[in-house]
């Protein structure tokens, strides 16, 4: 656990950048701090491994004080991954991931060996090993950056904006793989973003600073979208919480599906025009694995006799039962044909719900989240 | 010049004879003048450069160290001559050598201290912070980073010191000692051009040569990732993120190490 006790940051100019700031990190658990640009969060996280001393207050590391032992020490014992990755460009990527292991006088051998498996497991291949920093791009540089710092097994690890210099489709990528990497590893993680998105998706706890470095509110996600204790929290976790709400209410397995008619890729489209329902009929794999929507339209003006994967219409989200709630409303809001796809966990389909239906399933189960979200509003 | 031509082909000009060295000795002699120099300038500059590159401080030291390039080599080797010479007792070379040595010290301070805290200095301070974020002490960011880092830098003003020092180290002569300058001041003195020449050819070819020899030391040291140089295949592999593998392309790199 990382404890912040009344910790305050004066930088020389004046300005004060924490203002007594209280604040624990649960072990094992990643805490996002969250907040406007300048609000403190840098300066904050870079307190922890004494990249910046204190003005006054201590941090404590399992109830050690920080301060008691060297700078140096103290970061070979804990993970700092930066936005712009910082890798060592003279340095090979499996030697940059080495780095810290070879500090705390690893032999050449175990720590290469090590580094190539951390390799595998932030996702590069192999042969990524030999390349220098300046033959990645700003993804891959990223990974190896959080390979690094994984590399001696710290139990506390710092990241200070890790992926925000990714475009967005990756930014996804990395932060799955975060989630994926931290439910095998279980660190102590202090996180920070400018994106509530972000905090939201990552963060067991989500501490929501307000400039002039002070702690807005701490709460965990769900809590934090439901009940904002202030108008300035509520602003900056921004309007559509509620439907983000949803994330975090998962699609009861009695979800009240309807039964939909579907057609198998390859039979024929006279079959398919038999079983369209409003102008559309739903298409299948062999295993009963939803494919994407035919239209009315096509199924007349086709040239094939068959049903073939051309002729789909993609556009809708699937939901499933272990999914959250959003993405059950997001799966009925997004069908070209106005009927959600659900599927069970393997994909295989259960069938199809309205948003009518998918709203009126909300009101039942998630309607705490909601009415809390919309009590905040008004606070 | 095809007189320097004969001269320097006259099989009698690189044999040693009765009291006047050949060509092979004075070269020697040369390189002796020269690279004393730059080593000694090298022992005190370059500390100097690295802690002034690595604390930031001290940047009025390198502005005075340019100072010195404004200073007429040949009046200062007189100066020093006249002064220290005398204090200096012994037989032998020494009243002539250590004001020689000095000005060409002089002369190769100012290129090894100014690209050594130049390229210490202007390290990425994103890659400095993150090193020391990782656990670094001040002197591993030193050694381990910043100098990999400014190591083509200071190799460069290691080559420029030893360029020009070369081509100075001829003043040698002037006060009496050997080298290549000898040719000079001795063709001037008989009005033996082709000699003069000559003289200017070698000292020509040895400050090429050891530029040569410095530039094969920058590229074995600097690493592919500091100097762009990556091996083939790689360098390629680097633009699309997924066809990296290449069985059979070259992938020693990483086995010879890089100088940390
Ligand atoms: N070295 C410094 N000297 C003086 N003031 C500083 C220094 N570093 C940061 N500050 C000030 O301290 C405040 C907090 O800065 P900090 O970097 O912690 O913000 P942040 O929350 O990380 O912002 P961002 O989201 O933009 O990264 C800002 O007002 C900033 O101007
Ligand atoms: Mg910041």
């Amino acid at each position: 656990m990382i404890t912040f006790e009344s910790v305050t940051k004066r930088y020389p100019g004046g300005t004060v950048a924490v203002d007594q700031l209280d604040l624990e990190a649960p072990t094992g658990k990643t805490t996002v701090l969250v907040g406007p640009s300048g609000c403190g969060k840098t300066t904050s996280l870079r307190m922890i491994n004494r990249m910046i001393e204190p003005t006054s207050g201590r941090v404590l590391i399992d109830g050690a004080d920080t301060s008691a032992v060297s700078p140096a020490r103290l970061r070979r014992g804990i993970g700092y991954v930066i936005q712009h990755s910082g890798l060592l460009p003279h340095r090979t990527v499996v030697d940059n991931i080495a780095t810290v292991p070879l500090l705390l006088g690893v032999d050449r051998r175990t720590a290469r060996a090590r580094s190539l498996e951390l390799l595998e497991r932030v996702g590069l291949p192999q042969e990524m090993a030999k390349r220098y920093p300046a033959q990645l791009s700003g993804g891959q540089q990223q990974r190896v950056g959080v390979a690094r710092a994984l590399a001696a097994d710290p139990p506390v690890m710092l990241m200070d904006e890790p992926f925000s210099a990714v475009d967005p489709v990756v930014r996804e990528q990395l932060q799955n793989e975060f989630l994926r990497l931290q439910s095998d590893l279980g660190k102590t993680i202090v996180f920070v973003t400018h994106d509530i998105d972000e905090a939201v998706k990552l963060g067991d706890q989500i501490a929501v600073m307000r400039v002039g470095g002070t702690l807005a509110q701490v709460a965990g996600p769900s809590e934090l979208l439901a009940r904002p204790v202030d108008a300035f929290v509520a602003g900056f976790v921004g309007r559509d919480r509620g439907y983000r709400a949803l994330g975090f209410t998962t699609v009861p397995s009695s979800v009240p599906v309807e039964r939909e008619e579907t057609v198998r890729l390859g039979e024929s489209l006279t079959t398919a025009r038999d079983r369209l329902a409003h102008g559309w009929v739903l298409v299948v794999d062999a295993e009963d694995r939803p494919q994407g929507w035919l239209s009315e339209h096509s199924v007349r003006s086709a040239r094939d006799d068959l049903v073939t994967p051309d002729a789909l219409n993609l556009g809708g989200t699937l939901a499933t039962v272990r999914g959250s709630l959003r993405e059950l409303l997001d799966a009925a809001l997004s069908s070209p044909s106005g009927r959600g796809v659900v599927t069970d966990g393997q994909g295989h389909l259960l069938g199809t719900i309205s948003p009518a239906a998918a709203v009126r399933l909300i009101e039942e189960h998630g309607s705490t989240a909601a009415d809390a979200a919309g009590r905040g509003e008004t606070a | 010049m095809s007189n320097a031509f004969t001269w320097l082909t006259d099989p009698a000009n690189w044999h040693d004879q009765l009291g006047t060295p050949g060509i092979p000795a004075q070269v020697v002699a040369h390189l002796e003048y020269s690279l004393g120099a730059v080593a000694i300038a090298t022992a005190v500059a370059l500390p100097l450069g690295l802690l002034i590159g690595h604390t930031r401080r001290g940047a009025s030291i390198v502005t005075v160290a340019n100072g010195l390039r404004a200073l007429p080599t040949f009046g200062l080797l007189i100066l020093l001559y006249v002064v220290i010479s005398p204090h200096i007792g012994g037989r032998g070379d020494g009243p002539y050598l250590v004001p020689t040595e000095i000005v060409l010290v002089l002369m190769a301070i100012p290129p090894v201290l100014g690209n050594t805290s130049a390229g210490v200095g202007n390290v990425s301070p994103a890659v400095r912070d993150a090193s020391l974020g990782i656990g670094m002490t001040g002197r591993e960011v030193l050694l381990r980073v910043e100098v990999p880092i400014a190591l083509p830098l200071i190799i460069s003003g290691v080559r420029s010191a030893v360029l020009q020092v070369v081509a100075t180290a001829t003043v040698a002569a002037y006060v009496g000692l050997g080298g290549i300058g000898r040719y000079l001041y001795d063709g001037l003195a008989a009005r033996d051009f082709s000699q003069m020449t000559g003289g200017a050819v070698l000292v020509a070819v040895l400050a090429l040569a050891l530029d040569t020899l410095l530039a094969a030391v920058q590229r074995w040291t600097v690493s592919p990732g500091v100097s762009g140089r990556f091996k083939a295949g790689t360098a390629q592999a680097a633009l699309g993120p997924a066809g990296a593998a290449r069985p059979g392309a070259p992938e020693a790199a990483a086995e010879e190490g890089v100088p940390a």
